[in-house]
């Protein structure tokens, strides 16, 4: 059976990880690639590396960051982060990368979406959408949330599922950060609009809140950053909780 | 040991150089005929979509090359479907060295399938049973070449093996340490 993804995602600036990491045996908490290859090893289904610098003079460090990431994790990971041409996907992905994300790029270029996934495949396609609940209605924000566009974020899930994105990551910005649960409701809606895998970011704070989204969310996969690194939730127990709740999960080989 | 991977643009070509070396094995990515024939196991991985991907198989003469190969071949994902007679997608003739037509899975559930899955063996002594990552629209159907077997809205093949040939449609160089198993395993033959 087709397990439920749980991802931990790495906010990346000059090539370290940003925010602490609370693990022991660690030997460099702010190296990514030391990071990603412990995840790996606990059992993560996946992961993603988010780069929050994203200029274009840092671009080479995180190209070298990818290679070395590629090299050391058996297990597939998306980049994003400043990505807005179809010449940078393929630099990241002749690095080693698997996938790539696309956020406020992908609205402002439509033809982005088709532009990559026309030449690299859908599969490597995450579409990445931010978004806040206004007035009854989940609106799409650009540029970390900071650009308000009044654009329906279910109407442009669709489309992006169209223009050929294989995946969609939507953050919850009224949930992000609160560590009160996902946004049960907009994700259920949101994977019944689209068939295109959807992966909840936002949220998370308890081992409960990975059940309630897979459950009542319908996500295909969770993506959470700062419970991982603080240590709060360790992903071999999260696993084994997820189990014991009849989810289906990848069990951690022992 | 001669380890080639066959180098036709076909994406990923890199996950599965770094996955070797990660198993002390250096494979070298190769459209040249001569060190094709040369090696003693031959890696046919791929992305993308089968017409493109047969195209350009056909412009560097590899598809008369690949099927007269006599060592271990491997194909991956689009690799293995290509190894098959003909698939559904751009209703493309493929390599025929599997009698088996690639189908598009049915609109009943979400596609791609992506993501972990497992497999089954009905041999197992040839690829272990476990999990592995999965990334496909397409799949080659359940038949007397299937060492593994897979289910996400209808059973398919996981892994198929026919005389010198063996495909896998998820892929080993991103499913961990079962994925590396496999692919020692498969080094070993």
């Amino acid at each position: 059976m087709l397990a439920k993804r749980i991802i931990p995602c790495l906010d990346i600036r000059d090539g370290r990880t940003v925010k602490g990491i609370n693990f022991e045996n660690i030997r460099d908490a702010g190296d990514a690639v030391e990071l990603a290859r412990i995840y790996a090893l606990q059992g993560a289904d996946e992961l993603v590396l988010l780069d929050i610098t994203a200029t274009h003079e840092k671009r080479k460090t995180l190209y070298e960051l990818v290679g070395r990431v590629a090299a050391e994790v058996n297990i597939p990971f998306t980049v994003g982060g400043g990505i807005s041409t179809v010449e940078d996907v393929g630099m990241l992905l002749s690095n080693g990368a698997d996938k790539i994300s696309v956020n406020s790029a992908a609205v402002r270029n439509k033809k982005l979406i088709a532009g990559i996934a026309d030449k690299y495949g859908s599969q490597c396609v995450v579409l990445a959408i931010d978004a806040r609940q206004e007035e009854g209605r989940w609106i799409v924000y650009l540029n970390g949330g900071r650009v308000h566009t009044g654009i329906d974020l279910y109407d442009w899930a669709r489309e992006a599922e169209q223009l050929g994105a294989g995946e969609i990551l939507f953050t919850s910005m009224d949930h992000d950060g609160t560590r009160d649960g996902f946004a049960l409701d907009a994700l259920r809606h949101l994977s019944e609009h689209v068939r295109i895998p959807v992966i909840a970011s936002g949220g998370a704070g308890r081992m409960v809140h990975f059940r309630d989204v897979f459950t009542h969310g319908i996500a295909d996969a969770a993506l959470a950053a700062s419970v991982f690194h603080f240590g709060q939730i360790s992903i071999p127990n999260l696993k084994d909780y997820l189990s014991s709740q009849n989810i289906s999960i990848r069990p951690q080989l022992k | 040991m001669k380890v080639v991977i066959i180098d036709y643009g076909a994406g990923n070509t890199r996950s599965v150089q770094l996955t070797l070396e990660r198993i002390g094995i250096h494979a070298r990515l190769t459209d040249e005929a001569d060190e094709i024939r040369a090696a003693d196991k031959v890696i046919f991985p791929g992305v993308g979509h089968a017409r493109s991907a047969m195209d350009v198989l056909r412009d560097k003469k590899l598809d008369t090359l690949i099927p007269s190969l006599r060592q271990p071949v491997l194909g991956i994902c689009l690799g293995m479907q290509l190894l098959c007679t003909q698939s559904e997608e751009g209703d493309t003739p493929c390599l025929g060295i599997f009698d088996e037509q690639v189908k598009l899975f049915p609109a009943s559930g979400k596609v791609p399938h992506m993501g972990w899955n497992t497999a089954t063996a009905s041999d197992a002594a040839l690829f272990p049973a476990g999990w592995y990552y999965f990334v496909h629209s397409y799949y080659v159907p359940l038949s007397s070449y299937t060492v593994l077997g897979c289910d996400y809205i209808t059973g398919f093949a996981a892994a198929i093996h026919r005389d010198n040939f063996y495909g896998v449609q998820f892929h080993p160089e991103k499913s961990g340490k079962t994925g590396e198993v496999l692919l020692t395993n498969f080094l070993k033959l």
